[in-house]
């Protein structure tokens, strides 16, 4: 039988990953992110299909023009990166398992369904406020970005107030 | 074919430090990640002010030993609107979904096939965008201050808006403490024997 570890302390695991942050900014000149990586495949993904219509579209040319690769690119590596070290930390905690992790009241069917329409949400916010929770709340954050500082209390103000509908997808 | 540029891998070698220690954190868990709206479980709090107080501190003392020139860090432009709008649907998707993008990833790859739903979600959101873009055009470049820090915003030096975090956050996981322990019930998993 696998025995899974308890995680990290949270603080210890914070600290960790500021550190990461920091080495970011100093190395880089720049933060982390993610939900970059996710618009660079789907803008890779279009460019395949459908050439004319990506170079057509204003907001894919941001990854398309001038014939560049958008999958070419320092965030589409980092989320390559992310894969590999969550990775590595789960097979050695023992947490690689194959679930639906849901609520105890929750139905399998009923969670990915939910699972799937608030990321449809996430993917479109994301796009919108340029960025997501490392890219602006985070990596923007620790910059004290106004416009970071604005998304992060927005997703907490909307969570908390969203959070009693769905109460039994979690608890 | 030519190698990766030395950015590519630095990039790579970063990101595999931080899913290495989100996974660590829990934030792999899409139950762990909810639970911070339910108040059972401020995990997601503590790391993230953590992660951002490291950063800012470590931003200015590296700044103040002339290691790291604050100048050439890019700061985020800000748009306050759609980053406003954007926070209320990304906090909406969020609570719904139980993972936001870099999460995801972490889930994903640790077998969450919740995740992987969700992350298939977030491709066809920001699809979504692209095709509507047209229409978004001119909200999403509205009300821009361009990159703008709190403390420039406010009229107050830069370090006195780092205390102010440092405070706010010292402040923050007083009360996380507090909330999370009223919430500690005997579970299966960690009773005491008798």
């Amino acid at each position: 039988m696998i025995v899974r570890k308890p995680y990290a302390n949270p603080y210890a695991a914070g600290v960790a990953l500021g550190l990461v942050l920091l080495t970011a900014f100093a190395v880089m000149g720049h933060g982390i992110g993610a939900s970059g990586a996710i618009a660079s495949t789907v803008a890779a993904g279009v460019e395949a299909a459908a050439p004319a219509h990506a170079d057509a579209n204003a907001y894919f040319r941001n990854w398309t023009s001038g014939g560049r690769n958008p999958l070419d690119s320092w965030i589409v590596f980092e989320v390559l990166g992310i894969f590999a070290g969550a990775f590595i930390s789960a097979a050695l905690a023992g947490r690689l398992s194959r679930t639906v992790e849901r609520g105890p009241r929750a139905l399998t069917r009923e969670r990915m369904l939910w699972g799937f329409g608030g990321g449809v949400l996430m993917g479109f916010a994301s796009r919108l406020a340029r960025g997501c929770t490392s890219g602006q709340a985070l990596t923007g954050g620790a910059l004290l970005s106004v416009g970071s500082w604005v998304f992060m209390l927005a997703i907490f103000a909307a969570g908390y107030a969203v959070a009693p509908l769905v109460r039994r997808q979690w608890t | 074919m030519t190698g990766l540029s030395e950015s590519l891998w630095l990039a790579l070698f970063l990101g595999v430090g931080f899913g290495f220690f989100l996974e660590r954190a829990g934030l792999g868990s899409s139950v762990k990640l909810a639970a911070q709206f339910y108040l059972t479980d401020l995990a997601v709090f503590k790391v993230m002010f953590t992660a951002i107080v490291t950063a800012l501190v470590g931003l200015a003392a590296l700044s103040a030993l002339g290691v790291v020139d604050l100048a050439r860090i890019e700061l985020p432009r800000t748009f306050v609107l759609p980053q406003l709008v954007g926070g209320l649907v990304f906090g909406v998707g969020f609570v719904v979904g139980g993972y936001c993008p870099g999460t995801g990833c972490v889930g994903m790859v640790s077998g969450r096939l919740d995740a992987m739903v969700v992350v298939a979600g977030m491709l066809a959101g920001s699809f979504v965008f692209a095709e509507a873009y047209p229409l978004l055009a001119t909200f999403y470049q509205a009300t821009p201050l361009g990159p703008v820090t709190l403390p420039e915003l406010v009229g107050i030096p830069g370090w006195a808006g780092t205390l102010a975090v440092v405070a706010l956050a010292g402040g923050g996981f007083a009360l996380a403490e507090r909330i999370e322990r009223r919430h500690v019930l005997p579970s299966p998993g960690c009773q005491e024997a008798p």
